[in-house]
């Protein structure tokens, strides 16, 4: 019997088996950030145990709340940033290099397949999109991490989503994955890999898989995956040159991760995507979807284009050129917080802050802040949200506030438009 | 160990996330014991109130299925264990959320959804309280003059945990 990609990662990662079911992996890559680290901080030093595995696998980045909003933010920040200095982790990103974790760490190559990846955040998932086994934790397991480099798991079952057809215009991978969310509901993964592929998958850049795997977990998913291929290779190489002679040479070796055909999967989910129209969440749960058509003029106070799920160059860019030589609607407020410093200056380069600009968007510097109601766009009781972020949830985004969910796109005919708008008649 | 067992607060919904369980601007707090008074703060439910004497008194949940889905934050298991909630039981539990309850050396009971109707026929009694037994994997659930007990399944793993009284000390000895 063949094995899937996370077997195959569980297999080469094996420590121990304490009980049957129950696997101790080790693990190449700890991510830390500022909100769900210092408890962890502060209970090995507690403990007698400030001490981290290796200084090298573990990456840091202040990205929830920054720049600090007040004394408690500017505290926890200041206990990773110390943290981080007395274990000379080099790979820690403060003020002026920070940025959302989920797309600071891929771009700074820090994911290669076959990996085992955990951080205290639930969007961890989206590291799969690399071929990895990337698994969201508690403080708890971010502490043993920190301190063994060993993660206990279950053993994963995969579902296979085999994506058909071709994307229409105006549709886009985060369509695709409210679309699987609202096919599986949101605990229609719990315990699961999800495994993305079939030909639309294939024909996605690196950002679009990580949009895909990002929301692996908002239908309860362990790790989204993806099987690493040129595409990933292409990413990957400034960070990977000096390991292969050729890039032909990486894609065989990356190919050794990929699912063998004869794996055995939980589920397997057809989907053929030609007929989908941009989808747009309704409710309080992200599984509530309904086409962008059934929604229409549902009236808006805010815009927000950023966040782990897309706030991405491509995503920058394919939102100016629906808003290029327009103006948002006089009756929303719009921030734009691309996901990077790099995303940031090479969306400068191209020209698109200025167009965001133009059109009233206010653009503020990477963090998560609004996507989870902390800080830089925070809704008012009562107020409606049209948001390219992961999660609906009652209040998320500022107590008593609504979310609703679409691509980058949508979002952006929903800026000029004051409502909820279908972002084809701009293309 | 910890201790389990004592009121019960009847919470009836799928899907409760962590946002409601400890909304997001309270992750800026650095001590568990700041969490307190936050417990459950964004649930909209009827007859449901998070400051109420039920919520206050309350040693053990019970909920339908997907508890804890949403956000990794370990903040939800905290703020129930500095309420002095140990034990949830629900038809079904989000990973993330499920392992961070056993991390901390609490208990996440997964019981069938027609056992789960069983425990919520007590919701209506004023006085119902469940007794919960880790080690042999029986509740047992009173209010109103009535009495039925369960048992559970827990994966071995876990009941270490529970045992251990947490990740940290397990991992700890032997890692």
């Amino acid at each position: 019997m063949g094995k899937t990609t996370a077997e195959k990662i569980f297999a080469s990662h094996l420590v121990d088996e304490p009980f049957p079911g129950t696997r101790v992996l080790h693990l190449d890559v700890v991510m830390c950030h500022e909100i769900t680290t210092p408890i962890a901080i502060a209970d090995l030093m507690a403990r007698g145990k400030d001490r981290v595995f290796n200084n090298a696998k573990i990456k840091a980045v202040i990205d929830h709340v920054t720049p600090s909003k007040d004394t408690k933010t500017a505290t926890q920040a200041k206990m990773l940033r110390d943290w981080a200095r007395r274990h000379t982790i080099k790979d820690f990103f403060d003020i002026g290099h920070n940025g959302v974790c989920h797309a600071l760490f891929p771009e700074k190559g820090f994911i290669r397949p076959g990996y085992t990846v955990i951080m205290g955040d639930s969007h961890t998932c989206t590291h799969g999109a690399f071929g990895a086994f990337a698994a969201g934790v508690g403080t708890t397991d971010l502490e043993v991490g920190i301190l063994k480099g060993v993660c206990a798991f279950r053993e994963p079952k995969t579902i296979r989503i085999n994506i058909h057809g071709t994307l229409p215009q105006g549709v886009y991978a985060k369509d695709v994955i409210l679309h699987v969310i609202g096919r599986l509901g949101v605990n229609g993964a719990t315990d699961r890999v999800m495994e993305f592929r079939g030909p639309v998958v294939e024909a996605m850049t690196m950002e679009s898989r990580m949009t895909l795997c990002n929301m692996a977990i908002e239908a309860g998913g362990t790790s989204g995956i993806c099987m690493p291929d040129a595409v990933t290779v292409d990413y990957l190489w400034p960070f990977i040159q000096g390991d292969y002679p050729t890039k032909e040479a990486a894609l065989a070796d990356f190919k050794k991760w990929w699912s063998d055909e004869d794996a055995e999967y939980d589920r397997v989910l057809d989907l053929d995507v030609s007929g989908l129209a941009p989808l747009v969440t309704y409710g309080y749960k992200p599984d509530m979807v309904k086409p962008v058509t059934e929604m229409a003029g549902e009236p808006v106070d805010q815009v927000y284009l950023g966040s782990c799920t897309n706030g991405r160059l491509e995503d920058l860019r394919v939102a100016a050129a629906i808003l290029k030589g327009k103006k948002i609607a006089p009756n929303v407020r719009a921030i734009l917080s691309p996901a990077t410093p790099k995303i940031y200056s090479d969306a400068l380069r191209e020209g698109l802050i200025d167009v965001f600009m133009e059109a009233g968007f206010c653009v503020t510097n990477p963090t998560c802040g609004a996507c989870l109601g902390m800080s830089n766009g925070v809704l008012a009781e009562g107020e409606v949200c049209a948001s390219t972020t992961n999660r609906n949830f009652m209040g998320r985004m500022g107590k008593g506030g609504m979310v609703h969910l679409m691509s980058p796109a949508t979002s952006a005919a929903t800026a000029i438009e004051g409502t909820i708008a279908d972002p084809r008649r701009y293309l | 160990m910890k201790t389990f067992g004592g009121p019960v607060l009847f919470l009836d919904r799928s899907d409760i996330n962590t946002d409601e369980i400890i909304p997001a601007k309270y992750l800026t707090e650095i001590t568990k014991e700041d969490l307190k008074p936050y417990i459950l703060e964004d649930l909209k439910l009827t007859g449901f109130d998070p400051n109420g004497e039920k919520t206050r008194n309350a040693r053990v949940i019970i909920s339908r299925a997907n508890f804890g889905c949403g956000s990794s934050r370990e903040h939800a298991p905290w703020v129930f264990e500095v309420n002095d909630i140990t034990a949830v039981v629900a038809e079904s539990f989000a990973r993330i959320f499920r392992q961070n309850m056993f991390n901390c050396g609490m208990a996440a009971i997964e019981l069938p959804k027609e056992k789960i109707d069983a425990l919520f026929a007590f919701a209506g009694f004023a006085d119902s309280s469940m007794a919960v037994d880790v080690e042999a994997q029986t509740l047992t659930i009173k209010g109103g003059g009535k009495e039925e007990t369960f048992s559970f399944d827990i994966s071995p793993f876990d009941k270490a945990l529970v045992l251990a009284g947490g990740w940290v000390d397990y991992a700890d000895q032997k890692y």
